[in-house]
């Protein structure tokens, strides 16, 4: 039933024809092309799709449009009135309250319709008013901000200051001058809070993420997924779908290659649609491509697939039993990688301890639950150029493995990543959406949509392993670590995705924290029937590091040492190859115990606080950038070329950049295919950009999101962007300013050698009164020479890492390093937890953009937080997955979100860009120790299997109460 | 006042509430997203907007959507089945009839008109099949041309 509405949309009026069962949210993407508006979950869990009606917030995507009529609709296209910004939005620009901006407008919108009622909130009230709004990237800490920024805006006219940034960037100390470092010219972009460079987009709805886009006669297309864990298929009835109208073409395994492809080469196992077999619970099946998204829905519902149900195995050990159901024929026992690390003298060690400790700890199955969920749309050129729009951190390795699944040279594949609502991980792979999508338009020669339902997101899994974890550490009568034994089995779900990776990552990058002289690691992957487990932001890392840290306070606890200090006598020193051959360059580890103790107050409360308070404390850190490539050998099809042996070198850069300068000189035109996920990349690349060619930001574009137009980046994961592309572009910006020089020489009448540029002026070096204008200088370039351009690359250094089986695992130009405090209540007769504080202080070499690594190390402190104590995806016994959605799903929201303080230590990486490394990732690494050891200080038990639910809190003080009061009656 | 419009448009069901005084063209361009149909001069004299309606070529911008009703509307993008091109628009592509390409969809259409309803067109019916097109960039001739060999392969 279709009828005629006239809506009322920020002030204008629109007839649209509407169904009746068409949502608010709906109508105002898809007929009136305002597409600020979010679709996050489509339920009313994640509050992306927020609008205001009639002034009130309401959740567009639980509305209908047949009962707008009348009523004044306000989307965050009507927020800035002709191209002004509200004071609100641009505290959100300002403060970091936006990072991939999926849930931004929603954000803005509550925050804005709070401010409306209320000039004065409270930190309390704000956090009321936006509890219905998710955020998965800044820990809510920079969108409090922002609000508390507007606050009594309209009295008095000019935003209240706040206080100072939380955390100080880093300066002096000896270290070399950034402007020497950069090789002549001296920009002073570097080391300064910017705003992002897209955050106004963000803040307006104007920034187009994939979903967003239409194409002229493009269809959509859905996939259906399997009820059942684990089957074979007997038999697949696509003809009461191809009978619905409207239905243009279905795929099967029969319609697709039969090529195997996954993530590691050495592990390709994943079938394009099932064939023959369906291994979990959402396994894709078969695909329908329509004239619209709701009748490829309705199509999908109609195809009858009938299977053979097969016993599944759901959890690592029983996979591993002799006779246990195989979830592949070819890993046998469903063992899918064995790792067997073993370096320096291990039974040494501990027979020569003076205390051995060993537990058991268990870590849960968590989701990266991005905000935006996965989309494709794909089209062809008529020269047979694949164009395929993709949600996706890593652009290359989604070219190169389309080219692997379609039998294509790379080259004719054109890749575009358009605005990314978050990642952690989760869009690190070449999913069926991309693939289904280019077939289908291959076939219809028209373009087609994908996108992902929230539940589909779930079942398509690649989310964080879980990890069952036996730890044994033995130490001198001191503390001093003399041996370290970890046998780990990993739930490693139905499919490789990156589990090999992954499971050597859980025991590789352990060593480069403490000095361990004595390391053992036994770990098995194992296939189960659940969604394929992958990679998520700390890769492999954050249980295994949450097991060390927990055991090492422990054991600080048996002999009576302070948890700073036993982390302190064990700290690894700055130029140190650990036991498993990891070169660590610059450490300021022990700076960030010291300051994160002094600023938590430590000494005052270790020890002090009354029960049901806790104070813990954990570190971590992580590599910059994975040292060598996921396929080995150049850049080519990997069925064009023999098996390589590995090589301890990179083959080709992995980061690479062009700058290209506007002819009038007023513009340079940074080209690099680092993928902005949200976590600032565009932001940090410009800066470091702009500083080594000498002009300001605002000379500076950026376009990263075509494969067409950038030059090969490997992508966002393994916290590589900063230092790696960092390099990239710096190298791109000094290429164009040496190809100035000698026309500023000439123009100022001196030496090429003392030329220098800043801030858009060319002078001679100590003579600022000798100057030209940047662009008089590029202009006198392109008259002879025509097109300014500079390009630059970055390979990781060669020779990273040791000679034995997984040694490329883990290694890194550079390493992170991060010590957080956590506070918390816990209330003893519920077992309830709220995590009051967090202080978290981290090495990340010199900060680019102080601004953007607090914002990064807020987000990972409260996602962190949030896995330690809500989030685990659940499975029947059946291997059915029960809480595909954000209502039984719990991510941390705003409520729940902890107060972060986020401090920086002065470092600097020789090998970094300015003196650069990590944030993103190492600063998950603590998070999750911290928090267990904060609830054991409170309460008096440890929970050592994740999440720490109420649950089992009061379980554990039940156990311990009735365990103390049998001692006391039998003595 | 609005239309409730139900036609079939590029062989897929279309049902819209729609304003009476609508054209086809900005129907199909802006309701639909369908815009190979172009309008250049928005009053029939230049036949960029030309599709098929139920097989007659019309100008859409002269059409109101509403007469569309019950109605069977082709546009250039279904000229091609899925991807293979029309013989039309591949003898376009041969003699280099798309210059800027803005007239080539009204072209196609009309060319596809006289093909569709001559099997063996003489030269004189070349020339009156396209006389309501406009081109301003090839002079014709690759056009006409297109438009012999498309209709020779159409015998052949």
């Amino acid at each position: 039933m279709i009828v005629s509405r006239t809506l009322t949309v920020n002030g204008q009026s629109y007839p649209v024809a509407v169904a009746a069962s068409e949502t608010l949210l709906d109508v105002l993407r898809d007929k009136i092309a305002l597409t600020g508006t979010k679709k996050g979950c489509n339920v009313g869990d994640c509050g992306a799709c927020l609008v205001m009606v009639d002034g009130q917030t309401m959740n567009s995507c639980l509305l209908l449009a047949t009962e707008m009529e009348g009523k004044s609709i306000t989307t965050i296209e009507g927020i800035a009135q002709n191209g002004v910004l509200t004071p609100l939005q641009r505290a959100f620009v300002q403060e970091g309250g936006v990072q991939c901006g999926y849930c931004t407008p929603g954000m803005v919108l509550s925050a804005t319709a709070l401010l409306e009622r209320n000039s004065d909130p409270s930190k309390e009230e704000i956090k009321a008013a936006l509890a219905g709004n998710l955020c998965r990237c800044t820990g809510y800490t920079g969108i409090i901000r922002s609000v508390e920024r507007c606050k009594n805006y309209r009295e008095d006219g000019t935003c209240a200051k706040r206080d100072e940034p939380a955390g100080k960037p880093a300066s002096g100390n000896g270290r070399p001058d950034l402007g020497g470092a950069a090789g002549g010219s001296v920009g002073g972009s570097v080391g300064v809070s910017v705003p992002r460079v897209d955050a106004v987009d963000k803040v307006t709805g104007r920034a187009e993420y994939t979903a967003d886009l239409s194409f002229q006669n493009m269809v959509y297309a859905k996939i259906l997924g399997s009820p059942i864990a684990h089957g074979r298929i007997k038999k697949i009835d696509t003809s009461k779908a191809r009978a619905l109208p409207g239905v243009l073409d279905i795929l099967t395994a029969d319609d697709v290659p039969d090529t195997m492809y996954g993530v590691s080469p050495a592990r390709y196992d994943e079938h394009i649609l099932a064939k023959d077999k369906v291994r979990h619970h959402g396994d894709e099946v078969a695909a329908v491509a329509a004239i619209d998204e709701k009748t490829a829905e309705r199509a999908v519902a109609l195809i009858e697939v009938e299977y053979e149900e097969l016993p599944v195995v759901l959890n690592p050990m029983e996979a591993m039993a002799e006779g246990a159901p195989q979830v592949h024929e070819r890993y046998e026992r469903n063992i899918n990688t064995h790792v067997d690390h073993k370096f320096g003298d291990v039974e040494g060690g501990f027979a020569q301890s003076a205390h051995v400790r060993e537990e058991v700890f268990t870590g849960n199955t968590i989701y990266q639950c991005p905000m935006e969920p996965h989309a494709s749309i794909a089209m062809w050129d008529p020269d047979g150029t694949l164009v395929l729009y993709s949600s996706t951190q890593v652009p290359h390795y989604v070219q190169y493995m389309m080219a692997h699944v379609l039998h294509m040279p790379l080259g004719k594949i054109r890749v575009i990543r358009p605005t990314v609502g978050g990642g952690f991980g989760g869009k690190a792979e070449t999913t069926p959406l991309d693939i289904c999508a280019a077939l289908f338009s291959r076939r219809l020669g028209r373009p087609v949509k994908m996108i992902y339902s929230r539940e589909e997101m779930f079942l398509h899994g690649r989310g964080r392993h879980k990890q069952h974890m036996h730890f044994k550490i033995g130490v001198d009568s001191e503390g001093r670590i003399q041996s370290f034994s970890s046998k780990i089995y990993l739930d490693g779900g139905a499919y490789s995705s990156f589990g090999v990776a992954t499971a050597y990552y859980a025991g590789s990058v352990i060593p480069t924290l403490y000095k361990i002289p004595a390391y053992k690691y036994d770990g098995y992957r194992v296939m189960t029937n659940k969604p394929a487990s992958g990679a998520m932001r700390g890769h492999g890392v954050p249980q295994p590091r949450f097991a060390f840290e927990c055991l090492l306070n422990m054991i600080a606890d048996d002999l009576g040492i302070d948890p700073v200090e036993i982390r302190w006598r064990n700290s690894i020193d700055p130029n140190t190859l650990t036991v498993n051959e990891m070169e660590v360059g610059s450490c300021e580890f022990r700076a960030t115990l010291e300051a994160s103790a002094k600023k938590s107050n430590w000494n005052e409360k270790w020890g002090k606080l009354p029960l049901g308070k806790g104070i813990g404390i954990a570190s971590g850190g992580f590599v910059s950038g994975a040292g060598y490539c996921i396929y080995r050998g150049q850049v080519q099809l990997s069925h064009e070329k023999p098996r390589e042996p590995f090589v301890k070198k990179s083959i080709f850069p992995h980061a690479n950049a062009i700058v290209k300068i506007s002819e009038d000189g007023m513009a340079a035109i940074l080209l690099i295919g680092a993928a902005e996920i949200g976590q600032g990349s565009d932001t940090v690349l410009t800066q470091m950009c702009a500083h080594s060619l000498g002009i300001p930001m605002d000379r500076m574009r950026i376009r990263s999101e075509d494969s067409d137009i950038s030059p090969l980046d490997l992508g966002s994961y393994s916290s590589r962007v900063t230092l790696m592309a960092g390099h990239a572009v710096s190298r791109a910006g000094e290429a164009v300013f040496e190809k100035m020089k000698p026309y500023a020489a000439r123009l100022l009448d001196c030496d090429e050698a003392s030329v220098t540029a800043q801030n858009a002026r060319v002078f001679v070096q100590g003579d600022d009164s000798r100057s030209v204008p940047w662009e008089e200088v590029a202009r006198k370039y392109f008259n002879e020479n025509g097109p300014l351009v500079g390009t630059g690359c970055y390979k990781p250094p060669d020779g990273l890492g040791g000679d034995y089986k997984g040694s490329t695992v883990g290694t890194s130009p550079a390493y992170s390093f991060g010590t957080a405090i956590c506070e918390v209540s816990v209330d003893l007769e519920t077992g309830k937890i709220k995590i009051d504080h967090f202080t978290d202080y981290h090495d990340c070499g010199t900060p680019i953009n102080p601004l953007a690594v607090h914002g990064q190390v807020e987000g990972a402190v409260a996602m962190g937080a949030s896995e330690t104590i809500f989030e685990d995806v659940q499975f029947d016994e059946k291997g059915l997955l029960q809480n595909h959605n954000l209502h039984g799903y719990l991510m941390m929201s705003i409520m729940d979100a902890p107060e972060i303080f986020s401090g920086l230590v002065d470092s600097y990486e020789p090998r970094g860009p300015f003196g650069a490394k990590e944030i993103g990732e190492g600063s998950t690494l603590p998070v999750l120790g911290a928090v267990a050891h904060a609830i054991a200080n409170a309460t008096g038990v440890w929970i050592k299997d994740l999440p720490i639910t109420p649950e089992k809190v009061l379980k554990a003080l039940r156990e311990k109460k009735s365990a103390t009061a049998e001692k006391v009656a039998s003595s | 006042m609005t239309w409730h419009l139900e036609c079939t448009i590029n062989d897929a069901p279309v049902t819209r509430d729609i304003p009476e005084d609508l054209t086809l063209l900005d129907f199909l361009r802006d309701h639909l997203g369908l815009t190979g149909s172009k309008g250049a001069c928005l009053e029939g004299e230049c036949g960029s907007c030309t599709v098929h309606l139920d097989d007659a070529p019309v100008c859409s911008c002269l059409t109101l959507a509403a007469q569309a009703h019950g109605r069977s509307v082709c546009t250039v993008e279904a000229l091609a089945e899925s991807t293979t091109l029309d013989p039309i628009q591949q003898a376009f592509i041969d003699t280099g009839a798309a210059q800027c390409g803005y007239c080539t969809p009204g072209l196609l259409m009309a060319g596809r008109t006289l093909l569709d309803r001559t099997a063996f067109p003489e030269a004189n019916h070349l020339l009156t099949s396209i006389e309501g097109n406009l081109c301003r960039c090839t002079g014709y001739a690759s056009i006409i041309e297109a438009i012999q060999i498309a209709a020779n392969e159409s015998k052949a």
